[in-house]
């Protein structure tokens, strides 16, 4: 029997990015907030000591930092013909555990989801006819980017991104993107300074008349003040973000920006190493009274609250709300269900070129966002009317590591041991760089989050079922995007260069990316979505469920901004209208 | 919310809340939550070159604190080392700082001890080693020590620093029976930390910060010169980060007005060995933060031209570099960035090496940092 706790204005779910953003929103308007987190507290000078925070073998390769899969493992599919068998080991996507999330692990790349995306069937089908979508399960998501606008730049300034607008009010800036949807102002750090590799690719994309601009990166530029008056650090280049925490105080994280304001505000409370199990609702499920949570030493504790905002990884999220019954489960069959509905991954390729000794590109000078992209080929930036698919990729060269045990590049067709093998690694090492397309990812019907029928985690509850495969739309857009990688490699003159075709059948162990989306999705209607345009259960309304769950489908971006922003969008609503009048804030 | 509004309603008799609000003040200035801890129930251990002392409980409970007591007890007591049954305090207890404060205001601050929670914590105060431990020595220890009738007069500064901010405490030095010795301020040690040289000598004074900068490090724990830690953390957290502008305005001026004093006794010779082994260690494990050229940033303090890395005794240094340390975190910088600890990567010779070359680099000029030092640290913690 669990133990009754107080009740509390809101009842928070995970602290990482989207938690802790709430949280502090929400302690700000003045209500009582507890937040539950199932990993352990984490901080700079304590956790993250730039003594051993550079140790490869610890964080990078036994992957310290990350959920591991005795806490919690999900199975996987490619189809619906397939039976899903549990992941050993996290491998494609490696979600993060504890305070900070995966806020404290990520690389930094900060962008804005598009006009284009936010209203995305729209747009595709008043430019190329609703036949070119048909196969897709495109979508709007309620919300538009003009709303959103102010909350992109509210997790900017939070975060001090550095980076160069490339449209500020309609107007295209040099230097900048000027594929982006149009932003208020600046980023509020310039850009990093550049590396050799990224400075040889941005040239080389100009001479093919393509526009490259430096990467919007959460890794700072220069010392910053953030708005709640947060200092942070300027980036040191050591080349260990991704995988890893930030020692000195230079990357974005929920630890960087956010805690130690939240962490002093009175009517804030952290309950850390503590799991929740459920939430509960009244009989009629019509709303959220509490939730049931174990602490680390096995007691079950159920805590009350007004209202309840899912803030864990995306997938964790789904998995929560078919655990509590939030919503109904999405049938792949008959389209009926919104809860894991549009699940969405990300579509990449890579190219990778080996030069003489003639190039040396030091690739030890890094950090996780230190790079050029280019959006020439993103989203609908370029016409797709004679193409036989939609959407598209970010091309970016941003060399994130030179680390030693990770980062062995070697040319294709070197021997795979011996004196000459480690001659390869030598010259691979320091004479080759390369780039990469990160293609959106578009839903179709087949692709789904579901609870698996025959694996439980270690409190008996269903473990959640992954079932993906790439669509064939996002095969063609990124063998299209090998195809311009290829043009690019050729300007480069490089001795050898490899760019790789994707090809059906995802698989769950070779790393890809952690840019998980859908399941949640926003919308304006609600038996397409699972939540309302302000990330509120349609189903019940006490229930918030915030992150890259909400996302009616992928870009060729990373994720974190438009999580952030949402983020802020969500608190927004709650802080200006939920508390005012509690109830649905969109009629049903 | 609405329970503490509910509340505040039913004690809402103006004249009572005015002088506990004009009391609660006074524990601000007189930091009594640096050693009684926030909730005032003492049981924070004091650690003192006689042994512990372990602070005893002043909130109004009656069997364990302070309930029984009168306000003229509590007077007694504050300003002349002097509890109910005719117990002696230890000067620990800064009675020789409030003996400076008017009675109006030290009744005031008891009227705002009568408002805080009673909390039941019987605390065993006098763990100091014999013959320390016997309280009836401190009766000699006051006719020694104890004059208070040469008071803090003049300055609202003057007063503030002496009376009850109670600065001397830690800043001035203590001869071997622990009373303050000349030149006051100039520096000390107390419990593991080196609290440092507040005058204005040139090397291990303030005289590089101006009043403005004094002011906004005693506001918010930091400037561009250091940020505040350890036991200076507290201070500022709990108490002049909470104080008036005004009040920090004057103890600035006072301070800024202090004649030069302390130093530490030059540096080392070019070429020495340490210095030159310290650059390596340096630069693998100082410089990310606080930069090759020490000069820190504006989140991490600079080490070149810092007073704080000349002091006499690198005793601070040392712990913050084995044990690491948290900045203050106040309203107005609340980062509260921490030092890592280092200890378990650097043996005592390269703390001591990497002391040496930070405290005779860049401009800066102390004595070099024997490895004993840092061995009887690290033995310390």
């Amino acid at each position: 029997m669990a133990k009754l706790l107080p009740r509390r204005d809101a009842v928070i779910i995970g602290l990482g990015w989207t938690g802790s953003i709430i949280a502090q929103q929400l302690a700000q308007a003045g209500l009582n907030v507890v937040a539950i987190e199932r990993g352990p507290w984490r901080d700079t000078p304590t956790d993250f000591n730039i003594g051993y925070m550079q140790d490869e073998l610890r964080y990078g390769i036994r992957k310290e930092l990350f959920l591991q899969p005795a806490v919690e493992a999900m199975t996987m599919r490619n189809d619906a013909s397939q039976t899903a068998l549990p992941m050993r080991d996290y491998g494609s996507f490696l979600p993060g555990n504890g305070v900070g999330g995966a806020g404290v692990h990520w690389n930094g790349h900060t962008w804005r989801f598009w006009d284009s995306d936010f209203s995305i069937r729209s747009h595709l089908t008043r430019r190329y006819g609703a036949k070119k979508i048909a196969g897709l399960q495109l979508q709007d998501w309620g919300a538009t980017y003009a709303e959103l606008e102010h909350c992109f730049d509210r997790f900017e300034y939070l975060a001090g991104i550095s980076g160069k607008a490339g449209n500020l009010r309609g107007r295209i800036q040099p230097g900048g993107n000027p594929f982006e949807s149009p932003r208020a102002r600046d980023y509020p750090n310039p850009p990093m300074k550049m590396s050799y590799a990224p400075t040889l690719f941005a040239q080389k994309a100009r001479e093919l008349g393509w526009h490259p601009f430096p990467t919007p990166s959460a890794n700072l530029s220069r010392s910053y003040v953030n708005p709640l008056g947060v200092r942070m650090g300027q980036c040191t280049y050591c080349g260990f973000c991704e995988r890893f925490a930030c020692a000195n105080y230079s990357k974005a994280s929920p630890q960087t920006c956010v805690l130690p304001v939240l962490m002093r505000q009175p009517n804030f409370e952290l309950r850390s190493e503590c799991e929740v199990l459920t939430v509960n609702l009244t009989p009629d499920g019509k709303a959220a009274k509490s939730v049931t949570y174990i602490d680390a030493k096995g007691v079950e504790y159920e805590q009350p609250g007004d209202m309840v905002v899912l803030c864990a990884y995306g997938l964790m999220n789904v998995r929560l709300m078919l655990l509590s019954k939030i919503g109904r489960q999405y049938d792949p069959v008959s389209g009926k269900g919104t809860v894991g509905r549009n699940y969405c991954y990300q579509t990449s390729s890579a190219a990778r070129l080996f030069f003489d000794s003639g190039k040396t590109f030091n690739p030890f000078i890094a950090a996780g966002s230190l790079g050029q992209t280019l959006d020439d080929f993103n989203g609908d930036a370029f016409d797709h009317s004679a193409l036989g698919f939609v959407g598209g990729a970010g091309f970016n060269c941003v060399l994130t590591n030179g680390r030693p045990i990770g980062y062995r590049p070697t040319a294709p067709g070197s021997p795979r041991w011996g004196a000459k093998w480690k001659q390869a690694v030598v010259d691979g090492y320091q004479h080759s760089t390369g780039f990469s397309s990160q293609g959106s990812s578009y839903p179709v019907r087949q692709n789904y989050l579901d609870l698996d029928p025959t694996y439980s985690d270690r409190h008996g509850r269903p473990l959640l079922r992954v079932t993906f495969d790439f669509p064939d739309n996002d095969i063609a857009m990124s063998h299209h995007m090998s195809d311009q990688m290829e043009k690019l490699a050729k300007v480069y003159g490089a001795k050898v260069a490899t760019v790789s075709r994707l090809k059906k059948g995802w698989d769950s162990v070779p790393y890809q990316s952690t840019h998980n989306t859908g399941g949640a999705v926003m919308g304006a209607d609600p038996k397409t979505s699972a939540v309302n345009k302000y990330l509120q259960s349609w189903d019940v309304p006490n229930v918030f469920v915030v992150g890259a769950s909400a996302f009616a489908h992928n870009a060729g971006m990373n994720p974190t901004g438009t999580v952030g922003a949402l983020a802020f969008w969500a608190a927004e609503a709650i802080t200006t209208k939920y508390i005012k009048s509690p109830g649905a804030l969109v009629p049903a | 919310m609405r329970r503490l509004a509910f509340l505040a309603l039913l004690f809402a008799a103006p004249a009572l809340a005015a002088n506990t609000d004009a009391g609660k003040y006074q524990a601000v200035l007189g930091d009594c939550a640096g050693c009684h801890g926030k909730t005032l129930a003492g049981g924070v251990a004091l650690q003192m070159p006689f042994g512990t002392l372990v602070t005893p409980n002043i909130t109004p409970d009656r069997d364990t604190g302070t309930g029984n007591w009168s306000a003229a007890d509590f007077r007694k007591a504050m300003k002349t080392g002097v509890a109910p049954g005719g117990k002696l305090l230890y000067p620990a207890m800064p009675y020789p700082a409030y003996a400076h404060m008017p009675d109006g205001d030290v009744d005031a601050l008891f009227a705002y001890l009568r408002t805080v929670r009673p909390v039941k914590n019987a605390v065993r105060v006098n763990r100091l080693r014999f013959p320390f431990n016997i309280r009836f020595l401190m009766r000699g220890w006051n006719l020694l020590f104890f004059h208070p009738e040469n008071g803090a007069g003049g300055s609202r500064g003057r007063y503030l620093v002496e009376g009850p901010a109670h600065c001397g405490t830690c800043h001035t030095p203590k001869n071997l029976l622990g009373a303050d010795k000349a030149p006051a301020l100039s520096g000390a040690v107390l419990a593991g930390w080196y609290a440092p040289d507040l005058t204005g000598d040139r090397v291990t004074g303030l005289a590089s910060w101006s009043k403005a900068g004094l002011v906004e490090y005693l506001k918010t724990g930091r400037n561009s010169h250091s940020i505040a830690s350890g036991p200076m953390a507290e201070a500022v957290e709990n108490s002049t980060a909470l104080m008036t502008d005004g009040d920090l305005d004057a103890i600035a001026t006072y301070i800024k007005g202090l004649p030069a004093a302390g130093g530490n006794g030059g540096g080392v010779p070019r070429g020495d060995m340490q210095v030159q082994a310290g650059v390596a260690v340096y630069r693998l494990n100082c410089s990310a933060c606080h930069g090759a050229d020490g000069k820190g940033s504006a989140i991490f303090p600079p080490l070149a031209g810092n007073p704080n890395v000349r002091q006499a005794s690198a005793e601070t240094l040392a712990r913050v570099v084995l044990a690491g340390t948290r900045g203050a975190a106040t309203k107005g910088a609340p980062t509260g960035q921490g030092m890592p600890s280092l200890g378990w990567k650097l043996d005592d010779a390269a703390v001591a090496n990497v002391l040496t070359y930070i405290r005779n680099n860049w401009g800066n000029s102390a004595p070099a940092v024997e490895a004993g030092l840092v061995e009887r640290v690290r033995a310390a913690k």
